[in-house]
């Protein structure tokens, strides 16, 4: 708030004209001061008690095997040998399938949503895709096992393999649950986040910007493309940043569907695993403290991984919307 | 006047229309996860699904009595975790910070946000679990609070903003202290969307499951007190689902759309309840 702003003046007023400290404890000013300072504090100590937590678990892993624990791919609670790479493969493969199929999808219909749609029904198609936000991801996780992966295998997959089936990777044998359908079912959840969080930075760009370009004799599609996007680009990288650390860390789904094999492949269509998925699977049965320790290594590497692309796309964000003001 | 040529009008026809074949394909979805697991799950709802607990492994019937009870559990603990501290950080953002500190807590507000869920699941397990040796609701129930704060704090800090400035000096020209003028006028004024907010934030955490599986655990039977493992229905979709039987798996498709419709029915009656607020604002 500015200094001289009227609440400011008639606080600093009230606060020299009448009251000592403990009048005003009493008028309980002080207290809910320090109350809520102390929540908004605490926010930060979990947020440091979230790292101290997962750095002190892990430690055993990282004493043993260093570094070394995230490039090999041994992975056998029973003999105690823990690698990480099929983990970190399986999520960075999926992932980017479905940013692959999410990204082009998404900020065509941001540009739909904010450029080209009336603002009622624009309003109506929003409120529905954050309903898709909205749905659980075991839920997702349901239909991607019942219909999604039965669908993939009678009708999206043979054709491909009939056709390209000659790159490895679109080779191997297809028996539904694979780092293909992962990918997909992860391109859902995510591209709603992509398109709302895009629709407001391109509905942030001055609309005078549109009005120019129109004014030169440009279509609306050059205009679009040629102007507002390049405006937008910067929150636009943000969203897709979002929703990249969104399918990295999403568990349910990919537990569901991607087959929980810790192998590394060149086919899209073979089983793998992901970090998220192997926590979710084996943490609650891991016995031994190498184990347990390894698990909530890789927990760390995750949480790593999306705190710095969030904080990447948190910034991305914030400049967009200061310059579209 | 120049014309356009006809490639550029095909050009602009074309990839317009496509943006609008986007949007299509992604509300599309939506409808047909809907409509599916409304076909599906509504289907193999029945009057046990909502009295009995689960059979063992092998008979069929049964139902999931206590994941319903155990899932308002979980979530009532986890509201009365998460809702103070991050509605208060939020007044504390909105009324009391400074600049740069309350850009601080922002920042690190939404760091906490996209923190993936089973990562908190494992740090609730470090917290409550190991210490007390075993799963437990109180665990569940500290998992889903910290995931509760980051969406309290800025639903509260953004209605808070959102009442004008005007009102807060009206109390404090009457003489009311700061924390008054907070308390009793400004938060009043803002009720409607901090409730909607809170529920929506409810809404979002009642589907989390990975966070669930190693804190709450699981339970065949109730769950009495707050320090026994206990079934939530998502982990219970979730064990289902994977399970071989055919008889789960229509359970399963019924516990989904149970949860499925009382998310979006909270969803929406918040998010109208918002809208016509901002409405009747502008007015």
């Amino acid at each position: 708030m500015a200094t001289t702003s009227p609440t400011y003046i008639a606080e600093t007023l009230r606060r020299r004209t009448s009251r000592g400290f403990l009048s005003r404890l009493a008028g309980g000013d002080e207290i809910s001061y320090l109350i809520t300072l102390i929540c908004a504090v605490s926010i930060l100590l979990i947020v440091g008690l979230i790292v101290f937590e997962l750095w002190l678990n892990s430690r055993l892993t990282f004493a043993t095997f260093g570094f070394g624990f995230l490039k090999t791919s041994a992975w056998d609670p029973n003999a105690n040998k823990f690698g990480a790479l099929p983990f970190i493969f399986g999520t960075c493969v999926t992932s980017f399938l479905g940013m692959l199929i999410a990204v082009p999808l998404g900020v065509a219909s941001a540009i739909f949503l904010a450029e080209m749609a009336p603002p009622k029904l624009s309003n109506i198609l929003t409120f529905l895709i954050e309903l898709l936000a909205a749905i659980p991801s075991v839920i997702y996780g349901l239909i991607g096992i019942f219909i999604l992966v039965p669908i993939l295998k009678d009708y999206v997959v043979p054709p491909i393999q009939h056709t390209l089936g000659f790159l490895p990777i679109f080779a191997g044998n297809f028996y539904g649950l694979s780092f293909f359908s992962a990918g997909i079912v992860l391109s859902v959840m995510v591209v709603p986040f992509i398109i709302s969080v895009s629709r407001e930075v391109l509905m942030a760009v001055p609309v005078e910007q549109r009005e120019a370009a129109l004014a030169l004799g440009a279509t609306k599609w050059e205009t679009t493309w040629d102007i507002v996007l390049p405006n937008a680009s910067t929150g636009i990288f943000g969203s897709v940043f979002l929703a990249l650390a969104r399918a990295l860390g999403e568990t349910m789904a990919v537990t569901m569907v991607v087959g929980n094999a810790p192998k590394i492949s060149a086919s899209l269509f073979s089983p793998g695993y992901s970090i998220a998925a192997v926590i979710a699977n084996e943490f609650a049965e891991a016995n031994g403290q190498l184990y347990i320790s390894s698990l909530i290594f890789m927990a760390l590497v995750l949480f790593g991984l999306t705190i710095i692309i969030n904080a990447v796309a948190r910034i991305f964000i914030m400049t967009t919307q200061g310059k579209g003001a | 006047m120049m014309e356009i040529s006809a490639t550029r009008r095909f050009v602009n026809t074309f990839m317009l229309s496509l943006s609008g074949v986007c949007t299509v394909a992604v509300v599309s979805v939506l409808f047909f996860i809907l409509g599916y697991l409304l076909f599906h799950g509504a289907a193999s709802l029945n009057w046990d699904f909502f009295t009995k607990l689960p059979k063992p492994s092998g008979e069929t019937g049964g139902g999931m009595a206590n994941a319903i009870v155990g899932s308002g559990k979980v979530l009532l603990l986890a509201t009365l975790i998460g809702v103070p501290i991050g509605f208060l950080a939020g007044v504390f953002l909105a009324e009391y910070s400074g600049k740069t500190f309350a850009f601080l807590i922002r920042y690190v507000v939404d760091l906490l946000n996209g923190v993936p869920s089973i990562v908190i699941g494992i740090v609730a397990y470090a917290l409550v679990v190991r210490p007390m040796k075993h799963y437990s609701t109180l665990a569940g129930g500290v998992a889903l609070g910290i995931m509760m704060i980051p969406i309290a704090v800025r639903t509260t800090e953004e209605f808070l903003r959102a009442v004008p400035n005007s009102i807060r000096e009206g109390a404090m020209a009457l003489g009311a202290t700061k924390a008054k003028t907070v308390f009793t006028v400004v938060i009043p004024a803002a009720i409607s969307g901090l409730v909607s907010g809170m529920m929506l934030n409810l809404a979002r955490v009642a589907g989390e499951t990975a966070p669930l599986l190693f804190t709450a655990l699981g339970n065949q039977f109730w769950s009495a007190g707050w320090l026994a493992p206990i079934a939530t229905l998502p982990v219970m979709i979730y064990n289902y689902a994977i399970s071989p039987e055919e008889d789960l798996h229509q359970q399963a498709w019924a516990a989904g759309f149970v949860l499925l419709a009382l998310v979006l029915i909270i969803n929406v009656t918040a998010r109208l309840i918002i809208a016509r607020g901002a409405s009747a604002q502008r007015r």
